[in-house]
C-alpha cells in the first residue's frame, strides 16, 4: 500500500487529468476526422464516394441530384474524401455531436 | 504462396499429426473453406521455430472425420467451430459440443451455403428455421 | 463432497466482454471448467461475399477493438503477399511506429483492468490516465482515436511531419516515466502479489503442447514472437522477446508491463532509422491464389488465411485470433484454483471476446 502513497500524492497536487466534457471541449486536433461535409455546388454525382465506402452509407441519385449520407452509419475512415476526383467532400475536425433521434444528411444540387 | 503444404486423406491424418506433434511441432489452428458444392478443404498449421507446415484434407460434407483433439488437446476448440459454422462433423473429440458451442439450441451453419439446411431457411421465408425440432421444444 | 455447478459470466462485473464458463466446483475449489462462446458473434468472415478486397480492410479493422491497426495491417500484408506488391519502406516503418503505439496502449489498457480484477481500483485509474496519452498520439497523427484506419492494400494512407515524429518521442518519453512510476506498485506490492503469484500455472512444455500465444507463452519461459519473422520493419530493428519464468498470473503482468518498455523503445528506434519516400502504391489488378500470414498482437499470434479466386471479392478469409488459442489454456488453468482467483486467472490471458467471435 505504501508503494502507491507517492503516486496519490502526485495526482492530489496535479491538475486534473479529466474535462467537464460538454462545457470544456479540447480543440481537435489538425487532422482529425470529423464529421462529413459536401460541398454540393462542386459535387458532379459520380456516385465513386457510394461504391467505395466501406459501410454503404452513402446514396447518390444522379437524375435527382440528390447526396444522402445516414451519419449513423458512417465509421468516418475517409476513403470518400480520398476517393472524391472533385473535391468536394472534406471531413471537419470537430466531431459529431449525439442526437437525440437519427438524422440522415440529404443534399440536393443542381441536376448537370 | 503456401510451403511446405503436405495433402493428408482422413486415413492417415492422425497418423500425420502424431509424427508432427513427435517432431516438435507446435499446433496452430485449423482452417476450412469451401471448395464446392459439397467439398471442403480444411488445412491444418503447425508451427516450429516460426516456420510453418500446413496438412491439407480435402473431404466431402458427409465424411465423419477424425478428431485431432486427442494428439493435440487445443484442436477441440477449432474442431468445434468448423461444426458449428460448415457443418462437418469430427469423431472422437475430447470436448464435443455437438455444434452448439456459439449457439446454445439449434445447429444452424452459416458458412456451409449450399447444403440442403441453407436452402430450406430460404423457402421457409419469414420463419427460416421454423422445421427445427429443438426451437418447438422452447417456444 | 457435493459437486456444484456455477456458471460464470457471460454478464460479470471483472469481464470487459462476455465469455460464459461452466464450472462445477466441489467446496469452493474448482474441478472443471468448461468455455462457451457465441455471446458477440458477428460472422465478419462472411463479409467478404459484399465488400470488395479494398473494403474489406475497414472490415476487418472493426474485428478487434484494441489491435484493429495490428488487424488491418495482417490483412494487407496478406493481399500485398498474393499480389506481390512491394510496400515503400517509408510505409513499413510507418506500420511498425502505429502497431507497437497500439500494443502500448493495449498493455495498458490490460494492466489496468487487471489492477480491476482484484480490487485495486486507483492502480486501475492510474493505468488509464497515461493509457489517454497513447490514444491522443493515435488521433494525432491518424486522425481517429481508438479505429485508426491508416492500413491499405499498398502502403499506409497518411503520413507523420518530422516534428511530429519528435513529438511522439517527447510524448512516449513521458508515457515511459509514469508506467515506470507504477512498476513498484504492480510487482512488489504484498496485496497483489499475494492475488497473482503461483496462481493458473502453465508449465513450459504444457503451453507448448496446448500451442498458446504471445505473453501467455512467453510469461511460461518460451520465446516464441512472431515479429522475429521481421514483417514490416521488425527484421531491421533490434529487439529480444521479454520472457517470464514461472508462468503465473505475476509473470504474465510482469512479460506485459515489460513489453511497454520494450514497444516505446521500437518506436525510437524506428523514429531514429525512417527513410524518407512514398507511403503508398497504387495497387492494380485483383488478388488470386492462397497465403497465409502472421504477425504479433498485443495478445499474440494473429493468423489471416486468404483464398482468392481472381474476382473483386475474396473468396475465403479466415482470422485465428490470439484469444481463440489461450482459450484451451483456462480449461487447464482453472482446475485446482478457488472460486475467487477465476477473475484474475481468466483476465491474467487478455481475453478479446470480440476477437475471438469475429
Amino acid at each position: 500500500m505504501l508503494k502507491m502513497t507517492a503516486n496519490i500524492l502526485r495526482t492530489l497536487f496535479s491538475k486534473k487529468p479529466t474535462r467537464l466534457y460538454p462545457i470544456e471541449v479540447r480543440t481537435p486536433f489538425e487532422i482529425a476526422r470529423g464529421k462529413l461535409v459536401n460541398e454540393i455546388e462542386n459535387c458532379n454525382f459520380c456516385s465513386i464516394c457510394a461504391l467505395k465506402c466501406p459501410s454503404q452509407c452513402i446514396s447518390v441519385d444522379k437524375k435527382a441530384a440528390t447526396w444522402t449520407c445516414d451519419p449513423f452509419a458512417c465509421v468516418y475512415c475517409g476513403i470518400c474524401v480520398e476517393a472524391c476526383p472533385f473535391k468536394c467532400l472534406h471531413q471537419e475536425q470537430a466531431q459529431r455531436r449525439p442526437a437525440y433521434e437519427r438524422q440522415i444528411l440529404l443534399k440536393k444540387g443542381l441536376p448537370h | 504462396m503456401l510451403k511446405e503444404m503436405v495433402p493428408v486423406s482422413v486415413d492417415n491424418l492422425v497418423k500425420e499429426t502424431a509424427g508432427l506433434k513427435i517432431a516438435g511441432y507446435r499446433f496452430v489452428t485449423l482452417s476450412c473453406a469451401a471448395i464446392d458444392k459439397d467439398h471442403f478443404d480444411i488445412l491444418y498449421h503447425f508451427d516450429l521455430g516460426l516456420d510453418l507446415k500446413h496438412l491439407r484434407l480435402t473431404v466431402s460434407g458427409d465424411t465423419k472425420i477424425p478428431s485431432i483433439s486427442p494428439v493435440y488437446f487445443a484442436a477441440f476448440l477449432v474442431e468445434n467451430e468448423i461444426q458449428d459454422l460448415f457443418g462437418i462433423f469430427f469423431e472422437g473429440l475430447v470436448i464435443d459440443y455437438r455444434g452448439t458451442l456459439f449457439l446454445e439450441k439449434m445447429i444452424h451453419t452459416p458458412f456451409c451455403k449450399y447444403t440442403v439446411q441453407a436452402s430450406q431457411s430460404k423457402t421457409n421465408g419469414s420463419q427460416p428455421l421454423s422445421g427445427s425440432p429443438d426451437l418447438k421444444e422452447e417456444s | 463432497m457435493l459437486k456444484t455447478v456455477i456458471p460464470f459470466g457471460p454478464q460479470h462485473p471483472v469481464f470487459p466482454e462476455p465469455i460464459h464458463l461452466t464450472l462445477t466446483v466441489e467446496d469452493e475449489i474448482i474441478k472443471q471448467a468448461l468455455p462457451a462462446l457465441g455471446f458477440v458473434h458477428r460472422g465478419l468472415e462472411t463479409l467478404v461475399d459484399k465488400s470488395d478486397f479494398h473494403q474489406m480492410v475497414q472490415v476487418v479493422e472493426r474485428v478487434c477493438g484494441i489491435c484493429s491497426m495490428i488487424h488491418a495491417m495482417c490483412y494487407c500484408q496478406a493481399i500485398e503477399e498474393i499480389m506481390a506488391i512491394q510496400v515503400p519502406q517509408r510505409a513499413r516503418y510507418l506500420r511498425v511506429i502505429w502497431s507497437e503505439l497500439s500494443r502500448i496502449h493495449s498493455h495498458l489498457l490490460w494492466l489496468g483492468l487487471f489492477a480491476d480484477s482484484f480490487g485495486f481500483e486507483n492502480l486501475f485509474m492510474q493505468f488509464w490516465k497515461i493509457r489517454e496519452k497513447v490514444m491522443d498520439i493515435h488521433e494525432a497523427t491518424t486522425g481517429n482515436r481508438v479505429i485508426v484506419s491508416v492500413n491499405a492494400v499498398g502502403g499506409v494512407r497518411r503520413d507523420m511531419s518530422s516534428e511530429q515524429l519528435q513529438w511522439i518521442q517527447s510524448q512516449l518519453a513521458n508515457v515511459k516515466q509514469e508506467v515506470a512510476r507504477l512498476g513498484p506498485t504492480l510487482l512488489e506490492d504484498y496485496t497483489i502479489k499475494k492475488r497473482t503469484v503461483g496462481k493458473g500455472i502453465v508449465s513450459r512444455d504444457k503451453a507448448y503442447e496446448l500451442g498458446l500465444v504471445g505473453p501467455t507463452l512467453r510469461a511460461s519461459g518460451i520465446a516464441q514472437d512472431v515479429r522475429m519473422l521481421g514483417y514490416a520493419a521488425f527484421n531491421e530493428l533490434d529487439f529480444e522477446p521479454v520472457l517470464g519464468t514461472d508462468g503465473d498470473c505475476y509473470a504474465r503482468s510482469k512479460v506485459r508491463f515489460q513489453e511497454v518498455f520494450q514497444s516505446i523503445d521500437l518506436i525510437g528506434q524506428a523514429i531514429r532509422k525512417i527513410p524518407g519516400g512514398e507511403v503508398q502504391v497504387t495497387v492494380k489488378g485483383r488478388p488470386e491464389g492462397e497465403t497465409v500470414t502472421r504477425v504479433e498482437q498485443p495478445r499474440g499470434e494473429l493468423l489471416y488465411y486468404i483464398k482468392a479466386d481472381g474476382s473483386k471479392n475474396l473468396d475465403r478469409l479466415r482470422i485465428r485470433t490470439p484469444t481463440f488459442a489461450n482459450i484451451p489454456a483456462l480449461v487447464t488453468m482453472l482446475p485446482g484454483h478457488w472460486l475467487s482467483d477465476v477473475p484474475v486467472i481468466v483476465l491474467s490471458i487478455d481475453p478479446c471476446i470480440s476477437c475471438t467471435e469475429r
